[in-house]
């Protein structure tokens, strides 16, 4: 048994920060959430639409940075008629993580961290109101942490939701704090 | 629909960029040219067996890509993402299964004339063999899925791969090489020897998909 006794609701614009020692069942929290694991018992509500960054970029190697992103763009649910098409929702999100120069770039040329910001521009890119982020900040500069705040912060501003399991600290105001181990 | 159409354009399209589609080919004419240093260039005997040679080496060659058709996808997360993104890992593998017979199936039918010309087949038995492929292979193509789902995450899975699937592989094997001169009937029962492997696959290998997540 990982964890027991644990509940919590996130209200739409509101986020979760887990926290806790490495091995405690931060990831294992997350996947429950993204429906990827079943809990041993309880019970998990979630929107049918929500987006996933986990510890592997699943991005195709061989692929352009903006092709592969395209690919998983086209397979999101449409969460509203009015959004915008997959081409236009990678652009912005590109563009919003900063990597819209190297759209050209396949993905096996990236470094740690561009790939890391390339799994966040996939998240952004897919509109889902809950965002499940598995440390995200993982392999990040200071200058992109603080993108990742910020991308965070526009989220919850516009409705979204967040579930963040980390042990390095991110700005996350008024977030509910979950503990483990 | 469109999603699962996405699907089966990457998959072929990383068959294609891998170079496992050239090398299973290749593999398979090498079966083929191993078979006449073997038994002795005797022309009549060749062109007796060669109809079975084509088939023993189609399913040899089938084993080839099992270990990257699921493996590698399941490491990177792919399979989580699609996952996420409501996608049944059935459908996944449905489309995974459309995907690598495009790869496969069509590109043997054509090494298989090649293979006939070495073999020395006459014609009629040439088109034997080709409708027998056009009907077996998307049953071999299922079961390399659902066998590639199988054995993912294991330590050797190459090795039981071919210890899973060739035992499998049999039922097409006997019907299909028997159809050659089988007539009609043989010809329906490879047909619904590869139905049987097309219909059940996609959920073998799904459940297997999704057992792996946890």
């Amino acid at each position: 048994m990982l964890f027991e006794h644990i509940s919590f609701e996130v209200p739409p614009g509101g986020a979760v920060s887990v926290s806790g020692p490495n091995g405690v069942g931060k990831s294992s929290l997350i996947r429950i959430a993204a429906g990827l694991l079943r809990p041993a018992d309880g019970e998990v509500t979630c929107p049918p639409h929500r987006a996933l960054m986990a510890e592997a970029a699943a991005l195709d190697a061989a692929r352009p940075l903006g092709a592969a992103l395209h690919f998983w763009a086209t397979l999101d649910p449409a969460p509203a008629p009015s959004s915008a098409s997959a081409t236009a929702r990678v652009a912005k999100a590109l563009e919003a993580v900063g990597l819209a120069p190297i759209a050209a770039v396949p993905v096996r040329l990236l470094s740690t961290g561009q790939r890391r910001r390339a799994a966040l521009a996939r998240v952004v890119a897919s509109d889902a109101p809950l965002w499940l982020l598995d440390e995200p900040a993982n392999g990040l500069d200071v200058a992109s942490v603080a993108m990742l705040e910020r991308l965070i912060a526009t989220h919850r501003a516009g409705g979204g939701a967040v579930a963040v399991a980390t042990h390095l600290p991110i700005a996350l105001p008024d977030a509910i704090p979950v503990v483990l181990g | 629909m469109s999603g699962l159409l996405a699907l089966i354009a990457r998959d072929v399209r990383i068959a294609w960029a891998s170079g496992g589609i050239v090398n299973a080919l290749a593999f398979f004419l090498l079966v083929t040219i191993l078979f006449p240093f073997a038994v002795g260039p005797d022309t009549a005997l060749l062109a007796r067996i060669g109809g079975g040679v084509i088939w023993a080496a189609a399913l040899l060659a089938a084993l080839m890509p099992v270990e990257r058709l699921i493996g590698p996808d399941a490491e990177s997360g792919v399979l989580d993402q699609l996952a996420v993104r409501g996608i049944s890992m059935a459908a996944a593998a449905a489309a995974k299964i459309v995907a690598h017979w495009l790869g496969f199936g069509p590109p043997l039918m054509i090494a298989a004339v090649l293979a006939a010309g070495l073999l020395g087949l006459p014609p009629q038995t040439l088109g034997a063999v080709e409708l027998g492929l056009l009907i077996g292979t998307p049953g071999l193509a299922a079961l390399a899925v659902a066998t590639s789902a199988l054995v993912t995450g294991l330590r050797g899975a190459g090795a039981v791969a071919g210890l899973v699937m060739l035992p499998l592989a049999v039922p097409l094997l006997i019907f299909g090489a028997g159809s050659i001169d089988g007539g009609a009937q043989a010809v329906k029962l490879l047909g619904a020897v590869s139905l049987v492997l097309i219909a059940g696959a996609p959920f073998v290998a799904g459940a297997a998909m999704r057992a792996g997540m946890e």
